[in-house]
């Protein structure tokens, strides 16, 4: 008697078991079917965990891109050229911070605070892009940070306008719309500089040749050495390779570069017209991953400089709340 | 850990007229400032005629797992569609 109810439990048990995970299966086949339709993934709805975590990690690399983004042009603010220049710089690093908080306001919505992603950028937990440890020398940097920096930005967040995830495609879409000035005005810049005086078409070209290489490892590694990849195209939070848009990247700046009498600094850089793109040198990828582990020439004082401004408006945030609480 | 304020959901009124429609969020550490972080961040190049915000935490939200039964008293009622009825041959303007 007693061996029959012993028996008689299990069998409940494992029914349940098993309910349990038909649900789950069934959870992952909806999310997975969405995702074959093209539909998008909205906050409430289920995904996978790996899903949810990539994205966190993706969305706040790219926030903290845009404000660490800041640092390199607030250089040139006191020092731009003409009043035209200066307002013209002012308003796309207002973009730039714009442009980080939509992407942490949609990160955020995926269940972790802003708090905490600030945390991890200024605990080195959190990456950002590796183009913005570079320092700006001259004038003419903001032209080459503007067309090629922005100008690689634009490719990458084109694309990611089609990613899976609704509230990261809104900010894409925004964001996108907003940034084609940013590239116009750096090759304004860069352009004006190229057919000035020699001395001064030297500076562009100077520019050009120091953030060329550094632009181009913006896509990241190869897609054979990237990691990541494989699950960001199955979930289409990316839509293209790294290769496929660095590609697109080159193909479309070669052109602007030659029109304004600039050289691009790579000897192997020549037209293929069997794969109609152009071939291009081999890229140092000690001095990308060095950059990345935390090595390149401003990392220090890029992240210094954030915690410092975070810390020195910390009485800001408290006297606003202290005001929020006594008047409603 | 710092505090950040509240999250607000903004919508933006494009213009008379229109829908004031979902655009995101913003941070604020009450109403008065919630709205002008709104403006600074979703309004830069005249996007919007007016503002609303709204404390994230007051908006109630249906849950896509419920979603079927949720909307199943709408499904079985195509009596509700212009479609669905039959007009006189000839008939015009209707």
């Amino acid at each position: 008697m007693t061996l029959v109810i012993v028996f008689y439990d299990l069998k409940i048990v494992n029914c349940e078991l098993n309910i349990k995970t038909n649900n789950n299966m069934s959870d992952l086949e909806k999310f997975l079917e969405k995702i074959e339709e093209n539909i998008k993934i909205e906050p409430k709805d289920w995904m996978p965990d790996d899903y949810r975590k990539h994205l966190q990690r993706q969305m706040s690399q790219h926030a903290h891109s845009e404000v660490i983004g800041m640092q390199p042009e607030g250089n040139w603010v006191l020092r731009a050229p003409s009043l035209r220049a200066k307002v013209i710089l002012l308003a796309k690093i207002q973009d730039e911070a714009g442009h980080g908080q939509y992407l942490y306001s949609a990160a955020e919505t995926l269940g972790k605070s802003r708090s905490t992603y600030i945390n991890e950028l200024q605990t080195r937990k959190a990456k950002y892009s590796s183009i913005f440890n570079y320092p700006t020398l001259t004038w003419a940097d903001m032209g080459a940070v503007g067309w090629l920096v922005d100008g690689a930005a634009i490719v990458n967040q084109v694309s990611l306008q089609k990613t899976s995830y609704g509230p990261y495609s809104r900010a894409m879409v925004k964001i996108c719309k907003e940034e084609s000035f940013h590239q116009r005005q750096g090759y304004e810049i860069i352009s004006n500089m190229a057919k000035g005086t020699p001395e001064q078409k030297q500076m562009a070209q100077d520019a050009l040749d120091r953030f060329w290489w550094p632009s181009i490892m913006m896509f990241g590694p190869h897609d054979a050495d990237s990691s990541r990849s494989e699950n960001a195209m199955k979930w289409k939070i990316k839509n293209e390779t790294n290769d496929q848009l660095r590609q697109k990247f080159i193909d479309k700046t070669i052109q602007q570069a030659e029109i304004i009498g600039l050289t691009i600094p790579d000897k192997d850089l020549r037209w293929n017209d069997e794969t109609n793109h152009y071939d291009f040198g081999e890229i140092d990828w000690d001095e990308f991953w060095n950059v990345v582990k935390g090595n390149g020439p401003c990392n220090d004082d890029r992240i210094e400089h954030h915690i410092k401004a975070h810390e020195d408006g910390a009485w800001v945030r408290e006297a606003a709340i202290a005001y929020a609480e006594k008047n409603g | 850990m710092d505090n950040q304020g509240d999250i607000w959901e903004v919508f933006i009124q494009s213009k008379p007229g229109l829908a004031h429609k979902h655009v995101g969020s913003v941070h604020g550490m009450g109403k008065e400032m919630a709205l002008q972080n709104a403006r600074d961040m979703y309004t830069r190049r005249q996007e919007g005629t007016c503002i609303w915000v709204v404390k994230h935490a007051d908006i109630i939200a249906s849950v896509p797992e419920e979603d079927g039964s949720f909307f199943d008293p709408s499904n079985d009622k195509i009596y509700r569609e212009a479609t669905y009825y039959t007009m006189p041959e000839g008939a015009k303007n209707i």
